[in-house]
């Protein structure tokens, strides 16, 4: 049993506060991601609860237990690093048998571990070699195996796939995710990049500027982002935002009446998905900039009351820059926000 | 076509050709410089003792041991050469010993005044030992520290220090402190992580660090003249000896001298480029 649970927490670098207040529970066995452009904290965080940084405030429980004042050794966790970490002076059996050594295991048995995650990872062949004759992806396979070896009860993985180019990345992340849901070990994993994020969480939390602003499932953070950050951080293009202002009891956007939230605000954010708009006769209408042929759609960038705006439609639907498009909201995906907090409005 | 491409690159070639016979030039002049004295002591350290005071001069060695044999010989010089083993050894280990911690701490921890204590390393280079040999000399022997291996070697390890702890820090610099951390995910200790994981890499760069202040010792010939009169190292027998003793004696002493301390440097060349910012070869 490794479920987590952080209270309080609170990490300062001198005067720089790079997390501020930090609540965050991960129940046992989940697949956790911890998303957020860089700078976010999401690292920090990552760090604290390895034990590589100690918590300026707060308490930080890996199985129910205080885990603040161990050291990494002592916390059941083991961690794969950005660039790998994969010690160059050994081979990669003795690099997969590292930690299983320290625990001072039978050869026998840690003969049978390291093959055993060696073949989860398919670098059997690869055994006897030294880093300095691995590719990048190969060192991202022992870095994962070392980890799975030591049967952890905390799996945390900093940016793992990041180092890698495109084509290996999509490759990896499948298989990481097929090797990682066989293992069913608590897990958190860092990253930038939102596809992953939604491929790979059970739950995603998204930081920003050293908070946890959303942490929900990927479905839900994608249709009912907590803020309009979020809303504008993941998908594909981002969130349509648009300012709204008071109008007959509902809300006027870009000259449109629309049913809205109650507020107390003269002023509030309307905020739509690109997918979520359909060309019609009267609506949000605005002078097309560029057409983008994806294939299946076309990505449609114009301008709407001035704003740049994104939509994603049918790639039979003539248009050609210059002209004018009408575009209607499906009612039930509109999202409304607070513009001064951001928080949205239900 | 072909004819108007080649004529402008044969004339930008004739300003490139004249820059390479300079460089060229320099590097000969340079290399002479340096190795011609080397030569000069190499072949006769080799040749036979009447070969050397003879004329006219050799310019190619006969192989007689003659020289070396009378060097070895000599009255003193097998003690100062055992000195100078024992005093450069102990500078060694003194010089790493110390200096090596300091790398590493230099390499993995902020700490106030980590940029002044890097600069103030450097600094204590800057004083000229001349100017410090005679409150020393009285402080040594006030201390009982006078004419002792151990004291010289106490010398020499303040003049080899400051460069083991930088080679050490860019040496441990260059070992990236994630694969550390992965050591104490791993199950390590600071101290396991150090010995497992830091120290087979940095080794041939301790060694290297090492080999230069095992010669820094070997080569140092003021405080070794200043300091000793029982205990004298090699360079300070052969400075003393310099007004009566024959010329083999020199020429074998010099050659005893440089060969080790080339040969070291050599081998070690490449931890020293780095030290000073230059690419491997």
């Amino acid at each position: 049993m490794a479920e987590i649970d952080i209270r309080n927490v609170v990490k300062r670098f001198g005067s720089y506060t790079a997390l501020e207040r930090v609540d965050l529970d991960v129940a046992d066995r989940e697949f956790l991601v911890l998303l957020g452009a860089s700078g976010c904290g999401k690292t920090t965080l990552l760090r604290l609860i390895a034990g590589l940084d100690t918590p300026s405030e707060g308490e930080i429980k890996i199985g129910g237990k205080r885990v603040n004042e161990l050291p990494p050794r002592a916390r059941g966790i083991a961690m794969v690093f950005q660039n790998y970490a994969v010690f160059p002076h050994l081979t990669v059996f003795e690099n997969i048998a590292f930690g299983l050594r320290m625990k001072k295991l039978p050869e026998a048995e840690i003969d049978e571990k390291v093959k055993r995650s060696a073949s989860l990872m398919h670098i059997e062949q690869l055994l006897s070699r030294y880093s300095g004759q691995l590719s990048g992806g190969q060192r991202q396979r022992v870095a994962v195996a070392r980890a799975l070896a030591m049967e952890p009860g905390v799996l945390l993985m900093d940016e793992p796939l990041s180092n890698l180019d495109a084509l290996l990345r999509l490759e990896m992340r499948a298989e990481l995710k097929g090797v990682l849901q066989e293992s069913r070990t608590t897990t958190i994993y860092v990253t930038h990049d939102q596809v992953e994020a939604m491929s790979l969480g059970d739950r995603i939390a998204v930081m920003h500027e050293g908070r946890i602003v959303q942490a929900a499932t990927p479905m839900d953070v994608y249709r009912d982002p907590a803020t309009n950050f979020v809303g504008g951080f993941i998908g594909s293009p981002p969130m349509n935002f648009l300012p709204a202002a008071r109008h007959n009891g509902g809300w006027q956007v870009a000259g449109v009446d629309l049913a809205g939230p109650a507020s107390d605000n003269a002023e509030i954010q309307f905020g739509i998905r690109p997918e979520d708009l359909m060309p019609t006769e009267s609506g949000l209408s605005g002078t097309v900039r560029v057409v983008e042929p994806l294939g299946a759609h076309k990505l449609v960038t114009m301008t709407v009351a001035d704003t740049l705006f994104r939509a994603v439609l049918d790639s039979d639907l003539p248009v050609r820059p210059g002209e004018t498009l009408t575009l209607a909201p499906r009612p039930e995906r509109i999202r409304w926000f607070d513009p001064k907090s951001g928080a949205a409005i239900n | 076509m072909s004819v108007a491409a080649a004529t402008p690159a044969a004339s930008a070639a004739r300003p490139v050709s004249a820059g390479r016979w300079m460089t060229i030039a320099i590097v000969v002049v340079l290399c002479v410089w340096v190795l011609l004295p080397i030569y000069l002591i190499a072949v006769n350290a080799l040749s036979a003792p009447a070969e050397v005071t003879g004329w006219p001069k050799r310019f190619y060695p006969s192989f007689d041991f003659g020289s070396i044999e009378f060097f070895i010989q000599f009255r003193g010089v097998a003690r100062a050469l055992m000195n100078s083993v024992i005093v450069a050894v102990l500078t060694m280990t003194l010089a790493i010993g110390l200096g090596a911690p300091a790398g590493y701490a230099l390499a993995r921890f902020r700490f106030r005044g980590k940029e002044s204590f890097r600069l103030l390393v450097l600094m204590t280079r800057a004083f000229p030992l001349p100017l410090l040999a005679l409150p020393l000399a009285v402080l040594f022997i006030r201390t009982g520290l006078d004419d002792s291996r151990i004291g010289l070697a106490l010398v020499h390890t303040t003049l080899a220090l400051p460069f083991a702890i930088l080679i050490t820090f860019s040496l441990f610099l260059s070992i990236p402190y994630e694969l550390e951390e992965a050591a104490f995910t791993l199950g390590c200790t600071r101290l396991q992580a150090f010995r497992k994981v830091v120290l087979p890499l940095a080794l041939p760069g301790i060694a290297a660090s090492g080999v230069f202040a095992f010669v820094t010792s070997w080569n140092e010939v003021f405080a070794a003249a200043v300091l000793t009169i029982q205990n004298k190292t090699l360079t300070a027998f052969l400075l003393q000896s310099l007004d009566y003793s024959p010329l083999p004696l020199k020429f074998a002493g010099g050659a005893v001298l440089v060969i080790p301390a080339l040969v070291f440097l050599f081998a070690v060349r490449k931890y020293l480029f780095s030290l000073w910012g230059i690419a491997n070869r």
